[in-house]
C-alpha cells in the first residue's frame, strides 16, 4: 500500500490532513454525547472497583487492627498474668521465709527491750546519801583558830574522822558507779542484738516493699492491658517486635551452629548412608541424614524444655501427668545424650576419614609432602571436634526458647505488618481510582478541545436562537454544562 | 555444601519428604584409553599421572576403568583395571589404593604395539561406558591421535559415542607435524568431526598437564 494512499487531494499533504481533520471533526462532533459518556463509564467502570477494593482493603485493615489488638492484649494478659502470679509466688515464698519467725523475733525483741529496762532501773539506784554531818562540818569549820591546843587536837581529831569517813563515802560511790558502768556495759550485747534485729526486719520490710512495688506495676500494666488502651497496646508491640528481633538475631547464631554441626557430620554420614546416593541434583542422601540427626536433636531439646515447662509450645506436654512428664523429660535427655555421643563418633570419623583421603592423595602426588608429625599437637583438632559434636546437641537443644519467643512474637509482627500492606494497597487504589477519574474528566476536556471549532459554531447558532427564543435554550446550554461537570 | 546451600536445603527436605526426588543417577563414569603403540608409549608415565589425577578426583560411587590401545582394542582383555568404588568413603580409598598398585603393575609389563586402533578403544570404552548407566559419561584418549589400522582391520563405519563426552589428553605433535602443522590441526578436526557425528555430547583436546580439571569439568 502506499505512503500517500490516506491523500484525499494528491501530492498535497497539508490540503488532506486540512480535509481529514475537518471530517474528524465533523464525525467526532456528532459523536461527542456518545463518546463523552463512553468516556465518563470507562472512568466509573475503571474508578468504581478501585474504590470499592480500597473500602474493602480498609475495612479489611480496621478489621486486622481489632484482630491484632484483641490478640495482642489477650498475649500480653496472659503474659502479664503469669508475670503476676510469679510475683505473688515469690512474695509468698519471702513472706513464708522471713516473717514466719516474726513471733518469735518479736518476743525476743520484747524480752531483750524488759531486760535492758530493768537494768536502765538498776542504773538508777544511787548509793546512799552521807549522813547530814556536814553541816556541822562546815559549823566547826567556821571556828577561828585561837591557837589552843585543846581546840586544835579537836580540830585534827574532827579533820581525820571526817577524811576517813569521806574517803569511805568516796569509795562507796566508786564502787556503785563502777557497778552502774558494768550493767551499762552489759547492756552492749542486747543493744546490738536489738539493734542487729532490726535491720533485718527492716530489709525484709524494704524487700517485701519492693516486690510489692513490682506487683503494683505489673499490676497497673494489667489493668491498662484490660482496659485495652492505646498506651497498653503500643508498649505491647514495641515489646513485641524487640522480641521478634532478638528472637531471630538468635536463631540465627543457633543457625550457624547448626551448620557447624552439619559440617561435622555430612561426610561420616556418607560412611553410613553411601555418598553416592542424591534427592536432587546437589543434594546428596547423606547431607540429609545429617540434617535429619540435626532436626532430631533439636527436637529432642524442644521436647526436653517442653517437658521441663520452660517453653510452652506444646500445651499437651505441660496438661501431663507430673509422672508421665518427668519420664518423658528422661527419656528426650537420654536421646540426646545419645545423639550427643553418636556426633562425637562421627566427628571422630570425620577426621579419620579426612585424614584417610589426604594419605590417598599424597601417595597418589608425584611429589610427596611432607606429612606433620602427629603428637598431642595434632590430636588437638580431634579433640575439638569430638568435643563441638557432643555439645553442639546440647546448646542447640535451647534453640526451643527463642523459637517460642519468635513464634509467638511473629503473630503481633506479622499482624503489624499485613495491616500496613493492606493499609498501602488500599492507599494505592484509592489513589488509582482518583487518577482514573481525574483522567476520564481529562479526556472529555481533550475531546472537546478537538471538536473546539464545532462546539464554537454551535454555540454562535445557541445565541442566535438564543436571541430569538428568549433565554430559555441558554439556560439548558449552562444546565447541560453543569450536568457534565458533575457526571465527569 | 555452603551455607547458601545449607539453607537452600531445608525445603529440598520438604521435596524429599514428599517424593519429588530425583532419580537420575549423579555418578561419573570414566573410560580411559591409554596409547601404548609406537614411540608413544614412553609416554606412560603421564597417564600415570592422570590415572592419579582421576583417581584424586573421583566420588565414592564413580567407576573408573584404564584400557590400552593396541593394534586391535575392541576388547575386553585390552582393560588393564576397572573398579566402581564403593559408596562409602573409607572403602573407596582402599579400592583406589588397589586400583593405582594394579595399573602400576599393569604399566611396568606393558608391551608396544604395532598399530593402533583408537576407534576400537572407543568403541569399547562406549560399550563399558552404557553398561555403567553413569550420569556422565566420559572416554579419555591417551594418545597422539594418529590411528593406524593393519589391512585387516574394519573401524571405517560409523559410530556411535551418545551422551558421551570424549577428552583427547597429551596429543603431541609427530615429527611430520611439525614438518607441515597443518597434519596436525587437520587430524584433530577430523576426529572433533567423527566424534561429534557419533553423537558425543562434547570434544576436548588438553595438552597442558597442568589443568588437568578441565578433564572432568562440563561444558
Amino acid at each position: 500500500m502506499s505512503s500517500q494512499a490516506w491523500m484525499i487531494w494528491p501530492d498535497n499533504a497539508a490540503v488532506s490532513v486540512l480535509v481529514l481533520a475537518v471530517i474528524a471533526m465533523a464525525f467526532m462532533y456528532a459523536a461527542r454525547a456518545p463518546m463523552h459518556a463512553l468516556i465518563r463509564s470507562l472512568g466509573h467502570a475503571l474508578g468504581g472497583p478501585l474504590r470499592m477494593g480500597s473500602r474493602w482493603l480498609a475495612a479489611a485493615a480496621a478489621e486486622i487492627h481489632q484482630r491484632n489488638k484483641a490478640v495482642l492484649l489477650a498475649q500480653g494478659r496472659q503474659e502479664v498474668g503469669h508475670r503476676i502470679e510469679r510475683e505473688f509466688e515469690r512474695l509468698g515464698a519471702l513472706v513464708t521465709r522471713d516473717l514466719q519467725g516474726y513471733p518469735a523475733l518479736q518476743r525476743k525483741l520484747l524480752d531483750e527491750i524488759t531486760r535492758i529496762e530493768e537494768d536502765y532501773k538498776k542504773c538508777g539506784e544511787v548509793p546512799p546519801t552521807p549522813p547530814d554531818w556536814t553541816e556541822a562540818v562546815t559549823a566547826v569549820a567556821k571556828i577561828k583558830s585561837t591557837g589552843s591546843e585543846v581546840v586544835l587536837r579537836v580540830l585534827e581529831e574532827i579533820n581525820r574522822s571526817v577524811n576517813a569517813i569521806h574517803d569511805k563515802a568516796i569509795g562507796e560511790y566508786r564502787k556503785a558507779y563502777e557497778a552502774r558502768h558494768k550493767i551499762l556495759e552489759g547492756f552492749m550485747p542486747f543493744w546490738r542484738s536489738v539493734d542487729k534485729n532490726l535491720a533485718e526486719v527492716e530489709k525484709t520490710v524494704a524487700e517485701l516493699k519492693n516486690s510489692v512495688k513490682g506487683v503494683d506495676a505489673h499490676m497497673a500494666k494489667y489493668e491498662q492491658i484490660n482496659a485495652g488502651t492505646d498506651k497498653a497496646q503500643h508498649a505491647l508491640t514495641v515489646s513485641a517486635f524487640t522480641q521478634f528481633a532478638i528472637s531471630l538475631l538468635v536463631m540465627l547464631v543457633a543457625a550457624g551452629g547448626a551448620f557447624i554441626n552439619f559440617k561435622l557430620i555430612a561426610l561420616p554420614m556418607s560412611e553410613m548412608v553411601g555418598a553416592g546416593d542424591y534427592i536432587t541434583s546437589s543434594l546428596r542422601t547423606s547431607e540429609v541424614a545429617a540434617l535429619v540427626i540435626i532436626f532430631v536433636e533439636a527436637s529432642m531439646g524442644l521436647f526436653l524444655l517442653e517437658a521441663m515447662r520452660i517453653t510452652h509450645l506444646f500445651p499437651r506436654i505441660a496438661n501431663l501427668a507430673d509422672r508421665v512428664r518427668r519420664r518423658m523429660m528422661w527419656i528426650a535427655l537420654t536421646l540426646l545424650v545419645t545423639l550427643a555421643g553418636v556426633e562425637a563418633a562421627l566427628a571422630l570419623m570425620r577426621d579419620i576419614l579426612i585424614a584417610d583421603k589426604q594419605a590417598l592423595l599424597q601417595s597418589l602426588a608425584t611429589v610427596q609432602a611432607h606429612t606433620a608429625t602427629d603428637g598431642w599437637v595434632g590430636a588437638i583438632p580431634t579433640a575439638g571436634q569430638m568435643l563441638l559434636g557432643f555439645i553442639l546437641p546440647f546448646a542447640l537443644a535451647f534453640i526451643a526458647i527463642p523459637l517460642e519467643s519468635l513464634i509467638h512474637s511473629a503473630r503481633t509482627v506479622g499482624g503489624v505488618l499485613l495491616m500496613a500492606v493492606v493499609r498501602v494497597l488500599a492507599f494505592v487504589m484509592r489513589l488509582s481510582a482518583n487518577v482514573a477519574r481525574n483522567l476520564c474528566r481529562l479526556f472529555v476536556r481533550l475531546y472537546d478541545v478537538a471538536i473546539v471549532v464545532p462546539l464554537l459554531v454551535e454555540r454562535l447558532v445557541q445565541d442566535r436562537l438564543g436571541e430569538r427564543h428568549g433565554r430559555r435554550s441558554t439556560r439548558m446550554t449552562d444546565m447541560d454544562v453543569d450536568i457534565e461537570r458533575t457526571h465527569a | 555444601m555452603n551455607k547458601r546451600q545449607f539453607l537452600a536445603t531445608l525445603p529440598a527436605l520438604v521435596l524429599a519428604g514428599a517424593g519429588c526426588g530425583d532419580a537420575r543417577d549423579h555418578a561419573h563414569a570414566v573410560y580411559m584409553l591409554v596409547d601404548t603403540s609406537g614411540t608413544y608409549a614412553q609416554e606412560a608415565g603421564k597417564a600415570q599421572l592422570i590415572i592419579n589425577y582421576l583417581l584424586g578426583t573421583l566420588q565414592p560411587g564413580d567407576s573408573l576403568a584404564v584400557a590400552r590401545v593396541k593394534s586391535r582394542s575392541f576388547s575386553e582383555k585390552d582393560i588393564i583395571a576397572k573398579a566402581t568404588f564403593d559408596t562409602r568413603p573409607s572403602q573407596a580409598n582402599s579400592q583406589k589404593r588397589a586400583f593405582r598398585e594394579q595399573v602400576e603393575t599393569a604399566f611396568r609389563r606393558v608391551p608396544g604395539s604395532g598399530y593402533t586402533d583408537i576407534t576400537g578403544g572407543l568403541l569399547q570404552g562406549a560399550e563399558y561406558l552404557n553398561e555403567m548407566g553413569a550420569g556422565t559419561k566420559t572416554i579419555i584418549v591417551f594418545s597422539d591421535m594418529q590411528e593406524e589400522l593393519d589391512k585387516v582391520t574394519q573401524r571405517d563405519f560409523p559410530i556411535s559415542l551418545k551422551h558421551i563426552r570424549v577428552v583427547a589428553v597429551n596429543v603431541v605433535k609427530l615429527n611430520t607435524d611439525n614438518v607441515d602443522p597443518r597434519r596436525y590441526l587437520g587430524r584433530l578436526e577430523a576426529w572433533e568431526k567423527r566424534v561429534v557425528a557419533a553423537g558425543a555430547s562434547e570434544w576436548r583436546v588438553i595438552n597442558d598437564l597442568q589443568r588437568l580439571d578441565r578433564i572432568l569439568a562440563k561444558g
